[in-house]
């Protein structure tokens, strides 16, 4: 099957240049999984390191992958709000399930690092020393649509803004994403009402789409970037024949029917916006553990806070950065105690910057709809719920 | 840098009643002991020294919880001595294993327990420190984390604020890339109700959390039990979950009837 030779390195250029290609005008291809396994390994050969799907711990998450034999085949997930189960699959898939518990922000965004350090001197004289270092040239394999959304998102937010983050922005600078479309959303799943959708529109170097039928178990490969073209010449491909094109194009439009769950078709931005003293926020704190897990798990969220460590001599002194959550009490600690005190207080703040004031400070909703807040609440507290209730108890207050 | 005519601030780690691991976690830092010598006069620990200097102290460590009249006494003459008085561990910072006293007859215990029960003087009740005098810090967990300890006292000595979070276990499962034990197995945890601070261990090694570090500051603990109900623990194992080495400050957490702040 190869049509090139296997193993011409791609070369790792600074900015990509990202085409923005119609599905109509793009370069398209097919790989079977000797080509996938091929990838990892060119991309590897390359320097990169490879991170992408494999199970662990009873769950898919994302972990470093040298070769293709760690991706997880015949897996997929049973989901529910407060709910995961790895399930198997008779078919062998490796991209059918979703909603993991980490999304790629555990590499682009991590969730500590060490910014700089400071020395003093016998003479008292400090020296201080930029920690971030070089960061890693990662390629992603496996970014759901939905989290190239977010990847987009934590871009404005992260390295978009006046205050980028250096780090961040390196690491996004040299990432490869090679994006694996949905044919099988779960059931916690509702990006097509947060104006996206199980199909890989932007962002990518490569998109994958899985294609399993009695022709083989196969990938239809859509070119996003020069680089994602340049790594496709590397592995063994054969041009897309209209069979597989058609099964990848119709899985990934039928999926987009097959959403486990939908956002109320409100507009989000002024109902949140409009609902500070809604009653709802009483019955959500009565429930929500502030365990702050949503947070977490969420691919856009980015909070972080600063960490001073300190020897016990005084004499050496380290800056980290750390996630935080608006869920932690000491998250609004201004002098003299915590703002937002109540988990009224706190869930309200999460939900409506998310959905509305995220809007006015960065251009988009902060919500693409992956659904891992749902799933990873232990309590399976559902975003998708509040709102329908915020919203008819809006509806209601205008009736009266 | 030093000079060595300065004057180092004066340690004292005290013990009421405990088992001692929590001092033994100062004990534990065996890389860090030489600095720390070097940085404070050890001048009360018994755990390391039988040499005892007289007070007053610039920071006490106080393990353990108060359980007689004469520990409330004492407790009272501690904080007198101590600048900077910090309490360590389960026991001092809730009561300890020892506070399931509060759910029972002590009378009852003292009769069937020992031979002669008028030997034994203890009050009705294990209590942690701060029920008794000011505490100016709470560093929790049962034993307290070794890295926490040292956190503590180095702010103590940069005289800063202690950066020793209070929110959940949670935090530090996802930090650490650990999946969720409740949500992907069904098992039985207390992490979201409580205070980050052993970073995580028990979830790490597929078992849920067991609370050792006592309920967060807002832990919303009647939303979690019916999830531990769910995961098959009848009321009676819901209660012996929750009535560990932090017994009498979950039970307030669960049946306070305040609403949370
Ligand atoms: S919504 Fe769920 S995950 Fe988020 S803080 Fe509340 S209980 Fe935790
Ligand atoms: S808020 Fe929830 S569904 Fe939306 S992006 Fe974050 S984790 Fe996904
Ligand atoms: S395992 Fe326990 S502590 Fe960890 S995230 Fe789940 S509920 Fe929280």
């Amino acid at each position: 099957m190869a049509v090139t030779k296997h193993g011409e390195g791609t070369s790792r250029g600074k900015a990509t240049a990202r085409t923005e290609a119609t599905a109509r005008t793009e370069a398209t291809a097919v790989i079977d999984r000797a080509g996938l396994d091929a990838l990892i390994k060119t991309l590897t050969a390359d320097g990169r390191t490879v991170i992408g799907p494999t199970v662990r711990d009873g769950a898919v998450t994302l972990a470093e992958l040298d070769s293709a034999d760690a991706l997880p085949w015949g897996w997929g997930t049973e989901l529910d709000a407060g709910h995961y189960r790895l399930v198997r699959r008779t078919d062998g898939a490796g991209f059918a399930h979703s909603s993991g518990p980490q999304s790629w922000k555990t590499f682009l965004h991590p969730q500590r690092e060490k910014l700089w350090s400071a020395e003093r001197g016998p003479d008292g004289a400090l020296t201080v020393r930029d920690e971030r270092g070089e960061q890693p040239s990662y390629a992603f394999l496996g970014v759901r649509p939905c989290d190239l959304r977010a990847i987009a998102i934590q871009d404005r937010v992260l390295a978009g803004g006046r205050f980028a983050d250096d780090g961040y922005q390196e690491r996004r600078r040299g990432a490869l994403l090679i994006a694996a479309e949905c044919t099988e959303p779960g059931a916690t799943c509702f990006c097509v009402s947060m104006q996206g959708g199980p199909a890989a529109d932007a962002g990518f170097d490569l998109a994958l789409t899985e294609v399993i039928s009695d022709l083989g178990h196969r990938f239809f490969v859509r070119v996003g970037s020069e680089e994602g073209a340049r790594l496709l010449a590397a592995v063994p491909h054969e041009v897309a024949d209209m069979d597989t094109e058609a099964r990848a194009r119709g899985g990934v439009s039928l999926a987009r029917d097959r959403m486990g769950r939908a956002m109320p078709p409100v507009d989000l931005r002024t109902l949140l916006g409009a609902s500070p003293e809604s009653e709802r926020w009483d019955d959500l704190a009565s429930r929500c553990l502030t365990c702050g897990n949503c947070t977490m798990v969420c691919p856009t969220c980015f909070c972080t806070t600063t960490e001073e460590v300190t020897d016990l001599t005084g004499d050496h002194a380290e800056r980290w950065q750390r996630w935080d959550s608006c869920f932690d009490l000491d998250f609004s600690y201004v002098h003299g105690g915590a703002v937002r005190t109540s988990a009224r207080s706190r869930h309200r703040q999460w939900l409506t910057h998310k959905l509305s004031t995220w809007h006015d400070q960065f251009g988009s909703s902060g919500c693409v709809g992956c659904g891992r807040c749902v799933t990873w609440c232990p309590v399976g507290i559902d975003l998708t719920q509040e709102v329908a209730a915020l919203a008819a108890e809006r509806e209601g207050a205008d009736d009266e | 840098m030093n000079t060595p005519q300065r004057a180092l601030p004066k340690l004292a780690v005290v013990k009421l009643a405990s088992c001692d691991g929590c001092q033994l976690t100062l004990l534990n830092c065996e890389d860090e002991l030489l600095a720390l010598a070097g940085q404070v006069e050890i001048a009360h620990f018994l755990e390391a020294s039988s040499v005892v200097r007289p007070g007053p102290y610039d920071l006490t460590l106080v393990e353990g919880s108060v359980t007689t009249a004469d520990d409330a006494l004492r407790i009272r003459r501690i904080r007198a001595e101590s600048r900077h008085l910090v309490t360590i561990g389960a026991c001092a910072t809730a009561g300890g294993i020892q506070a399931l006293r509060n759910f029972a007859d002590v009378d009852e215990f003292r009769r069937t327990v020992y031979a002669r029960p008028d030997y034994i003087d203890t009050l009705a009740t294990s209590t942690p420190v701060s029920a008794h005098v000011d505490v100016d810090f709470e560093l929790r967990g049962c034993p307290i984390d070794r890295g926490q300890l040292l956190e503590v006292i180095t702010a103590y000595l940069a005289g800063r604020k202690p950066d020793i979070p209070d929110h959940s276990v949670c935090f530090d499962c996802k930090r650490r890339r650990t999946v969720c034990v409740t949500v992907a197995h069904g098992t039985p945890c207390l992490g979201p109700v409580t205070h980050a601070g052993c970073g995580a261990i028990c979830p790490a090694y597929g078992r849920g959390c067991y609370g050792c570090f006592g309920p967060g500051r807002s832990a919303n603990l009647p939303a979690l039990i019916p999830l531990l109900r769910r995961d098959g623990m009848d009321e009676a194992a819901v209660e012996r979950f929750l009535r560990t080495f932090n017994a009498a400050a979950f039970d307030e957490a669960a049946f306070d009837e305040e609403p949370r702040s």
